[in-house]
């Protein structure tokens, strides 16, 4: 069945099953292979998408329920001038990923709790940020969320008592 | 030319016992220029014995194939392209040799690249062979050696491109990127002396510039690499001294972060080919077991599926994409034998380890002094734990997934490995083809962590089988289920620990006894001075393969050694960290790693009720690392990780800002596999199948941050992708016990809270 939606904000049509998992949708048919393959069952995060804003696993969003909405794929988190967005860049000035496979999962898992909360607490980090990483980089994103939010550097006390109840 | 360009690893290193009888075949390795390359000039170092030189003799007179031996090239421009034998996946391997070579050339940093040395043997890893033969046949200190795997592939061939042993920076940036620098520098400077027919000695280099200060005149590296390439090199050029380092020791941004947040860089899952069909596969549950049977009908049902492929030991699916494969092997009922193993089980491999410790003999036996003799002198104090731990899965959060091309009678082959030259010697045979016959195109890997080894890959096996009997290019991932049931996981493993305290409340005799596949004394020795010890060694296999898991026998070992430490000191009722002070070298480098970690934790706070701190000091990779963790217990049991410190002497740092990644990131793996991470067998197979049920730790449960610290101590280089790993849990388990005083024994530890 033909289905369709937009993909960074450019309209698409795909032939497929309806219950293709929206994740291989983008990597094999729309060639978008910064979102992964990681775990399919909803559990790691690697395919991360937003999904009409929201935040959405993709490798268990079947496409039929795309179609009609507005997808954001990691490379289109992008401005139209090609700068990166600011979560990217600070991304960057933290030196984030190390094998960086599911880094694309966690930016858009950090873009979508930035675009809803503002300046998130170490408390909402916590429970936003639960997409796995392997290599171990959670301290460097955790870094990455507060400096791409203005709250840098000194507060990164790591015993702040407002994520304890978060445990 | 000189053959050595390794001075401090002299050539006899290179014959060990380790290695095959090949006596009298002299290998050398060789420094070279090739001034082949169009507007510029190659340099390489190359390890040669008489059929490599030919081969590459070969390869330079038929077709220019110039890169055959280079290490690097400068460009007209004055680009420095660097190739790098070592993967990059993650660790910033490519950036910290980039920085090693640069600095003795003197180059600029902005005109440096490093790129992936194509898997052929003329690249094969010179200064990774002399730097593991040297280590293998026994350093002053903890010798580091490296599962049977790996030394396997190293005593039978000198190809080598592994990455692993955490031995890029340590060996082929020491020996290896260090000297093609210097050397290549100090011919550019004599290129520029003849140019401008001054003295070498008035010469100036920096920047990729050579410059004539007196005379006002200068002459950059493009302009002098062609000239400069047919110049004898000395294979012994003076490395800097430290002090004079500009890049090494510098915080570098790494090559590669910047595709890895736009989500452009392209892994070995992510590659396509036109036409290209992609596969999924179900292997026997139960490792050994066979195939017996399948009916393909259900699969070929469903629409995109094209084929069914049965193997020796499993069956693949192949469609269109990997949904529609994926969606056929699950309409499958295939029939699999057990192969004798359905009656291992987790707990049948420990009964099966304890009987083995207290009937049989050990089959290796490590130590020295009477320890007989000191658990039988009276006085002396009897302390006694059992330590058991897990198989552990990898989790790379990259499937494993390689494509495979069969065409005109060539398999090419491209995905991520941690060996490729290693890939293609496995997919060959697999084949039935020559290795020349099979072309490796590495990709970058999303992870790896030891599972990555050719020796340990059977997905060559698999995608060479499939490869070869079709007409298209096919890719064949494995789902994450696949990944975690049929692992080659850190092996279960468990240890009997035994010591006597004397009246002087110090160690009077160690013995540990502890039961698995590989005999880990020479990777992971003992740090203590202690009177007597006896370390025994007792061989014990499953039908799993022990793979190598990051850091290797380090991590159990450690565990084991670190735990009983702190049980010792408790029976000898002391402070965890001074009585571990007492029983080191007094100005060792132990003590001044353990003394700042205990100084950046301020180990003698207090601390309120319900928290506690634990300390683990271990050597391994030619690395010492002590770490702290502070934990406060939750009212359910669970330990909660506030605070975590690391501190290293790894002799000089590379790049601080990658490094520090990469001890917080192994800590932080230490601590994951510690708190929840098993592999289960019943009835021979894997019971654990996703993160559902293999949890791996979250930001949440992680340390907010991970305080570490280098001691540059200048001695002998050691590694950084591992050593961060292996006190992580031994520490972890200290401050459960300093918190709560439940002695952890056996891991992981939340399988004790929710049982």
């Amino acid at each position: 069945m033909a289905i369709s939606f937009t993909v960074n904000d450019t309209p698409v049509s795909v032939e497929a099953e309806g219950d293709t998992p929206l994740l291989w949708v983008l990597r094999e048919d729309l060639a978008l292979t910064g979102t992964k393959f990681g775990c399919g069952v909803a559990a790691c995060g690697a395919c991360s998408v937003h999904v009409d804003g929201k935040l959405v696993r993709s490798c268990s969003l079947p496409v039929s329920d795309a179609a009609g909405k507005a997808i954001t794929t990691i490379e289109g988190l992008k401005s139209a001038d090609g700068t990166l967005h600011a979560v990217q860049q600070a991304w960057i000035a933290a030196q984030v990923p190390q094998c960086g496979y599911c880094q694309s999962g966690q930016i858009m898992a950090a873009t979508a709790l930035i675009k809803a909360v503002g300046r998130p607490s170490e408390a909402q980090i916590d429970a936003a940020m639960t997409n796995l990483c392997r290599c171990g980089t959670y301290p460097r994103i955790r870094k990455a969320i507060l400096a791409a939010t203005g709250q840098a550097a000194d507060s990164t006390e790591p015993l702040a008592p407002a994520r304890e109840g978060a445990a | 030319m000189a053959d050595n360009p390794t001075p401090h690893l002299d050539e006899a290193t290179a014959e060990t016992p380790q290695k095959p009888k090949k006596k009298g075949v002299k290998r050398r390795a060789f420094l070279v220029g090739s001034a082949l390359l169009a507007g510029g000039g190659a340099f390489g170092l190359y390890w040669a014995e008489n059929s490599t030189r030919s081969r590459a003799k070969a390869l330079t007179e038929t077709d220019g194939a110039h890169n055959f031996l280079t290490w690097m090239k400068i460009a007209e421009d004055d680009t420095v392209t660097v190739y790098s034998p070592h993967i990059d996946f993650g660790q910033g391997t490519h950036t910290a040799l980039g920085q090693m070579l640069a600095d003795e050339l003197d180059a600029d940093w902005a005109k440096v690249v490093v790129e992936q040395a194509p898997a052929d043997s003329a690249f094969a890893n010179t200064a990774l062979v002399k730097g593991f033969m040297a280590e293998l046949s026994g350093m002053p200190g903890v010798v580091n050696a490296l599962p049977a795997a790996v030394i396997g592939m190293l005593t039978r061939s000198q190809n080598l491109q592994i990455t692993g042993g955490s031995s890029a920076v340590r060996f082929t940036g020491q020996a290896g990127m260090r000297v093609v620098g210097a050397a290549v520098r100090l011919a550019l400077i004599e290129e520029a002396a003849a140019r401008m027919k001054v003295p070498a000695s008035e010469l100036v280099a920096a920047n990729s510039t050579i410059t004539h200060p007196a005379t006002n005149r200068s002459l950059r590296y493009g302009e002098l690499a062609q000239g400069a390439a047919k110049r004898s090199l000395t294979s012994s050029p003076k490395l800097k001294d430290p002090k004079d380092f500009k890049l090494i020791g510098a915080g570098l941004p790494r090559f590669d972060i910047p595709s890895k947040v736009d989500g452009s860089a392209i892994y070995g899952i992510d590659f396509t080919l036109p036409d290209m069909r992609v596969a999924t596969i179900a292997a026997a549950p139960v490792r050994g077991g066979k195939l017996v049977s399948v009916d393909e009908a259900p699969a070929m049902a469903i629409k995109g599926v094209e084929q069914v492929v049965k193997l020796d030991d499993a069956v693949i699916v192949v469609a269109k994409g990997y949904w529609q494969a994926a969606k056929g092997l699950a309409a499958l009922s295939p029939e699999f034998s057990d192969g004798g193993h359905a009656g291992m089980s987790t707990a049948a491999i420990y009964a099966a380890q304890d009987e083995l410790r207290t009937s049989a003999k050990p089959s290796n036996t490590a130590g020295s002094g009477d320890v007989d003799a000191a658990f039988k002198a009276a006085g002396n104090k009897l302390i006694t734990a059992n330590y058991r731990v897990p198989f552990l899965h990898h989790a790379m959060m990259e499937p494993f997934a390689i494509t495979g091309h069969f065409k005109d009678g060539k398999l090419h082959l491209w995905g991520g490995l941690q060996d490729p030259l290693g890939a293609r010697d496995r997919a060959a045979k697999a084949a039935g083809l020559k290795m020349d016959d099979v072309v490796f195109h590495p990709m970058i890997m999303g992870g790896g962590f030891g599972r990555r080894f050719p020796g340990v890959t059977e997905i060559l096996d698999q995608i060479a089988l499939l490869a070869k009997q079709l007409p298209f290019p096919v890719k064949l991932i494995w789902s994450r289920e696949e990944e975690v049931r049929h692992g080659t996981y850190r092996p279960q493993s468990s240890a009997a620990l035994s010591a006597v305290l004397g009246a002087d409340g110090k160690i009077a005799a160690w013995r540990s006894d502890y039961v698995q596949g590989d005999n880990a004394e020479a990777e992971a020795g003992f740090i203590y001075d202690v009177p007597a010890t006896l370390r025994r060694h007792f061989e014990y296999t499953s039908n799993q393969i022990d793979g190598p898991w990051r850091s290797v026998n380090s991590t159990q070992i450690g565990f084991y050694n670190e735990s009983f430490m702190d049980e010792l000191a408790a029976a000898a009722g002391e402070d965890p960290y001074r009585f571990r002070r007492k029983h080191l070298p007094a100005g060792s480098r132990y003590v001044a790693v353990l003394d700042e970690v205990a100084a950046r934790a301020a180990w003698d706070s207090a601390l309120p009720d319900g928290h506690g701190r634990g300390i683990a000091i271990v050597e391994s990779f030619g690395t010492i690392v002590a770490e702290v963790v502070e934990v406060m217990m939750l009212p359910d049991g669970r330990p909660k990780v506030l605070k975590a410190f690391a501190v290293v002497d790894c002799g000089t740092v590379v790049n601080p800002l990658n490094a520090e990644a990469q001890i917080a990131g192994g800590l932080i793996m230490g601590l994951s596999a510690a708190m929840g991470e098993a592999i289960t067998l019943e009835k021979g197979a894997v019971v654990e199948s996703n993160f559902t049920d293999y949890p791996l730790i979250t930001l949440a449960d992680a340390p907010a941050e991970v305080d570490v610290h280098f001691i540059n101590s200048g001695a002998k280089m050691g590694g950084i992708g591992e050593p961060g790993v292996p006190p992580a849990s031994p520490a972890l388990g200290n401050a459960i016990a300093a918190a709560s005083g439940k002695r952890i024994r056996t891991l992981p530890i939340m399988a004790q809270i929710t049982a």
